[in-house]
């Protein structure tokens, strides 16, 4: 899946601005952006459900929206929460869904049926009304009605939005084993934990712009790493690493603890300051090098405020 | 997946209901008519001073008086429903990734609607042929024009009656669905789409507005009554039929042209 360019104008407002995804095949590719960075917005694009203003993209390496008839079936989605008919049942909705398009033969329909309820545990309620149907629920026959072909790209819209702890691991898992059958997942969340489990790669959006993306690996490797060193004289400890060359040299006395940037190809590396250390008579009890969470990658990169953007 | 659709409008108890209640409205008539007695000859809505000597005519006066308001309603609901009804629901979003396509959604819920009319029309028949011949004898069917039909005849006409009547309802149906495309709440299509009958209704029974009388949608849904002619006049149905065929023709382009372009956001 590829977007070039991809923009969506409402009006004056830029709500997607230029994007340039690239989300190889095979990937768990997970999609983060605090609420309004255009996440959704490039979602439905994606599904051709609005038209961009500007852009092109396609899926599994198809130009859409002129292949949407033929890429589309080999496509599951959740957009922006699941949507069903309240006054049918669970399993009676994803028969209406399955009939309205193509792949949907029927002699298969009622196994498949059974098949999707089952993956998402979802059986023993199925013959309620989708009225009934707690948040968890609903999402789960969201996913269900996602998988009720074959798929080769899943696009999940906050798929464990509203659902229980065991609920999320149960998705987790599932989201695991469809990676495992070679399946390509798009995943949009801001559950950051969530995205640092299952995914392999994420792209990062804040107000319409694509501010990073790559493998969970590069995008690490772009935040800064630290040394963060346990001593018994913290403050001279500290002096040792400022003399050797080192930014942004923190001192904790009362944890015993003194952190310093690493930059790659700087002065030195976490052995030497160890060597160092030891040698200007300090004793070392513990050395870690830490690489920032995805958390904090996010907040570094979009902004630390509590408000919507816009 | 025309199938599909049929099985999913029908089952909706809305549509049942309405169905229902259509086909108790001659049962209505046939039944007050039997306690109260008939209207003298030539009072009354047509065809129902002779409900008491023949019971078949129960199913034209149901026509009759379901024709101007009763089954536009319910056709209004079903149309202003269709696409607006899925856009509230946020199933639109599913249907078009599916993907339903959404030329052929549209023409799958058009012909939906159409399946809807001729079934409501023929619900208020059946419920007119039902209760006329419950409560009344039935026998051969004196006609407009003097001659009388077969009882068989007679039925039959009936019933090609109701679905003219079913069939005089798609110019509405057309503009229904176009507002449905138009705007995300199916209540506020449907009383749109119910508005447009009424003002359909109001400029019809004003003289002086007569130049637009053969361009409302509504102007011939009366016309059923000439199938009762020896031999049938075609003048008002042809020209009945060739105006929905025109309605259909402007509002569906348009239903198609908004329907296929626009966001959906719901």
């Amino acid at each position: 899946m590829v977007t070039e360019g991809l923009t969506k104008r409402f009006g004056e407002l830029a709500a997607v601005d230029g994007v340039d995804l690239s989300v190889p095949a095979g990937a768990v590719f997970g999609f983060l952006g605090p609420n309004g960075s255009g996440k959704t917005t490039t979602i439905r694009m994606l599904l051709g459900l609005i038209s961009p203003t500007a852009g092109s993209w396609s899926l599994l390496g198809r130009e859409m929206p002129a292949a949407a008839e033929v890429a589309l079936p080999r496509v599951g989605a959740l957009v922006e929460g699941p949507a069903f008919y309240p006054w049918l049942s669970g399993r009676d909705n994803l028969a209406r869904f399955d009939a309205a398009g193509p792949d949907g033969q029927r002699a298969s329909r009622a196994a498949r049926i059974e098949a999707a309820l089952a993956r998402v545990g979802l059986t023993a309620a199925a013959a309620k009304r989708y009225r009934a149907y707690s948040l968890g629920m609903r999402q789960r026959l969201g996913l269900a009605c996602a998988l009720l072909r074959p798929r080769e790209l899943l696009i999940l819209d906050e798929p464990t939005n509203g659902m229980d702890p065991q609920g999320t691991r149960e998705i987790r898992n599932l989201i695991r084993d469809l990676a495992s059958d070679g399946t390509t997942i798009f995943l949009s969340s801001h559950l950051l934990s969530e995205i640092e489990q299952i995914c392999t790669h994420a792209a990062v959006m804040s107000q319409g712009h694509l501010l990073a993306q790559g493998t969970l690996a590069e995008l690490r490797a772009a935040g800064e790493a630290r040394v963060r060193v346990g001593v018994d004289d913290p403050s001279r400890a500290g002096e040792i690493l400022a003399r050797l060359g080192l930014c942004d040299v923190h001192v904790a006395p009362a944890e015993g603890v003194v952190s310093a940037r690493l930059d790659a190809g700087g002065p030195a590396d976490a052995a030497r300051c160890c060597r160092e250390l030891v040698e200007g008579g300090v004793e070392v009890s513990s050395l870690a090098t830490v690489r920032p969470s995805l958390e904090e990658l996010f907040v570094a990169l979009t902004g630390e405020g509590f408000d919507v953007a816009r | 997946m025309w199938r599909a659709e049929l099985r999913h409008l029908f089952r909706r108890t809305v549509v049942r209901v309405q169905l229902v209640v259509l086909f108790l409205v001659p049962v209505l008539l046939a039944v007050a008519v039997k306690l109260a007695g008939g209207p003298a000859d030539g009072q009354g809505p047509s065809f129902l001073d002779e409900v008491s000597h023949n019971g078949v005519f129960a199913a034209l006066a149901g026509l009759t008086v379901c024709i101007p308001f009763f089954l536009p309603l319910t056709v209004a609901v079903v149309a202003g429903d269709s696409i607006a009804g899925e856009a509230s629901l946020g199933t639109l979003r599913y249907l078009l990734t599916r993907p339903s396509g959404r030329a052929r959604l549209l023409a799958v819920k058009a012909l939906a609607v159409v399946v809807y009319s001729v079934a409501a029309a023929l619900a208020v028949a059946l419920g007119g042929l039902a209760a006329g011949a419950a409560l009344f004898p039935v026998g051969p069917v004196l006609g407009l024009s003097g001659t009388s039909f077969s009882l068989a005849d007679g039925i039959g006409r009936t019933l090609l009656a109701a679905v003219v009547v079913g069939l005089s309802l798609l110019g509405l149906a057309a503009v229904g669905m176009f507002v449905s495309t138009l705007i995300g709440s199916p209540v506020g299509a449907m009383v749109i789409t119910a508005g447009t009958v009424v003002a359909a209704l109001v400029v019809d029974s004003v003289p002086q507005l007569a130049f637009a009388h053969p361009w409302l949608f509504s102007h011939d849904w009366l016309a059923f009554g000439d199938l009762l002619r020896s031999p049938v006049t075609w003048g008002g149905i042809g020209r009945d039929l060739l105006l929905q065929v025109g309605y259909v023709a402007v509002f569906g382009a348009a239903a198609w042209a908004r329907f296929t372009t626009r966001d959906v956001l719901a």
